[in-house]
């Protein structure tokens, strides 16, 4: 343990590897919390989880292909968030069945692609995430991405909160909620590919969902929710990254469960809290 | 008197089939009209046409002075808000100014200001901080409406507004509209299914009978045409 704390601090470990995982990391955890809010109280919470399969299903085709995983993935998971969010929208086929079809069967092809071309170590690290082998155009650019995702909601935040309160009178109010919807699901779409490639397919949704339920144990407004959720999903990210490198425990997951360890807390306060009150 | 609103020969289907066909009438400012109908008689559609969310499939709705779609003050009919949703009564209230807004991201003190009115108005600024998923039936109906005059100019329109609320707080509700028909001079537009109500406080009725016939006049009009024996017996 203390000779994983010295290596961590080594200037070639840190700088080289660490602090470009933090950076891009920190981003990625601040993108996925804020769309999070949004997603889980339109009750879209699993298309973050559907995404990322057909995310895993693009890149596997890509890594097979020879092709740069990011320019695959990323277009074919933006249609596919279009899709999803106009099925959930309209639902014919209900949107949590239109969900599960399309992920699984995009995972299928894409296990079936790489398993046949007998290329499965780079596609597992999609599935779990790897965030320490980022390279630095790969921060680079989630720097980018999210800091476009985060400017748009800064700018857009009443709206957003408009038309995911209550779409109809948004609508009548002249607020034109097709084009939010249309840019919500772009920004949910990139921040998936990029949360995968970081925490890994199986796991985004988590960073996606969880920090808006914990947010939502504890505040009342809207507001507190989205900085509640920001600040829980950074912590998160930075506890479970330190306890992964200290414990040589897998990044991701470790992420994931402070994630939990915080709702759950959250979750005791929030029942005192009311009991105090009432 | 001024017309606010006109509605002429409008037809508009829904879901393939006309529900509105050649439908004309116009309203004046301070006029309370109260829309009457079965379910499926097209008063939905018809709400959905004044608020310009749908176009009609021919005809057309004018409004006078310069008023806009968008200044119409709208509360919906269930509304679409998810139980446990976290805002709280300010930040739902003030979400009523965002159609004026245009381009600027933020509110300014001006809007805050006419939100804080809107809930002094409605006897809920001591709600401003508290939860919307707190509130009883009533206060979140008036929650919502305070949102709607946030929206609105000089016209309210309310779809159904004292659905699911238990008589005490549907006539605290209906006293407040009376309120801002009278002094404010709010003109109202309600869709109800309450006919003696709707025959006790608005001055224009409009009964959407079928999708080729209706009635627009007066409650007195109304009462004593044939049309209104089917709603409040004889």
């Amino acid at each position: 343990m203390a000779e994983n704390l010295k290596i961590m601090f080594t200037p070639e470990f840190f700088g080289a590897i660490l602090l470009p995982a933090l950076i891009g990391g920190i981003a990625v955890t601040i993108c996925s919390s804020l769309l999070g809010v949004t997603l889980v109280l339109k009750r879209y919470s699993m298309i973050g989880d559907g995404l990322s399969h057909i995310g895993y299903g693009a890149l596997s085709v890509a890594a097979v292909m020879n092709l740069a995983p990011l320019k695959v993935a990323l277009p074919v998971v933006i249609i596919a968030a279009f899709i999803l969010l106009r099925l959930s929208e309209n639902s014919k086929l209900s949107g949590d069945s239109a969900i599960a079809l399309f992920s699984t069967t995009a995972l299928s092809i894409g296990i079936l692609v790489s398993s046949k071309a007998g290329i499965t170590n780079d596609v597992s690290h999609y599935m779990f995430g790897s965030i320490l082998a980022m390279s630095k155009s790969d921060v680079i650019l989630s720097v980018i991405l999210s800091a476009v995702c985060i400017i748009a909601f800064l700018l857009l935040y009443n709206r957003i909160f408009s038309v995911t309160f209550d779409e109809s009178f948004a609508r009548a109010t002249g607020v034109n909620a097709g084009i939010y919807n249309m840019i919500f699901a772009v920004l949910t779409a990139i921040t998936v590919v990029l949360g995968m490639m970081m925490m890994g397919s199986l796991l985004i949704s988590s960073l996606i969902v969880t920090p808006t339920l914990t947010a939502m144990r504890v505040c009342k407004s809207f507001r507190g929710v989205v900085l509640t959720a920001g600040a829980v999903s950074i912590a998160s990210f930075l506890i479970g990254m330190f306890c992964s490198l200290i414990f040589n425990t897998a990044p991701g997951a470790s992420i994931v469960i402070v994630n939990v360890i915080f709702f759950l807390c959250f979750t005791f306060i929030g029942e005192v809290s009311k009991r105090r009150r009432s | 008197m001024k017309k606010i609103l006109e509605c002429d020969k409008l037809t508009a289907s829904y879901d393939g089939a006309n529900v509105l066909t050649g439908l004309s009438f116009a309203i004046n400012e301070g006029d309370y009209l109260c829309i009457l109908g079965e379910n499926g008689s097209g008063k939905s559609t018809l709400v959905k046409c004044l608020l310009g969310i749908k176009s009609p499939d021919s005809g057309k709705i004018v409004l006078s002075d310069g008023l806009k779609q968008t200044d119409i003050g709208y509360l919906p009919q269930h509304t679409s808000f998810a139980n446990g949703f976290p805002a709280t009564v300010a930040e739902v209230v003030i979400s009523g100014c965002l159609g004026r807004r245009g381009f600027l991201p933020f509110y300014s003190s001006k809007e805050k200001k006419k939100a804080q009115n809107a809930m002094e108005r409605l006897g809920i600024a001591d709600l401003a901080n508290r939860s919307c998923r707190e509130l009883s039936g009533g206060q979140q109906q008036r929650m919502l409406l305070a949102r709607a005059m946030c929206a609105a100019k000089k016209l309210l329109l309310l779809d159904e507004p004292v659905t699911g609320l238990d008589p005490s707080a549907a006539a605290e509700m209906y006293s407040l509209i009376d309120e801002l028909n009278h002094k404010d001079k709010m003109t109202i537009i309600m869709v109800t299914h309450d006919v003696v109500k709707a025959l006790d406080c608005s001055n224009r009725i409009l009964c959407l009978c079928s999708s080729d016939h209706s009635f627009f006049g007066t409650p007195g009009e109304y009462a004593n045409s044939h049309i209104s024996s089917k709603f409040i017996g004889d």
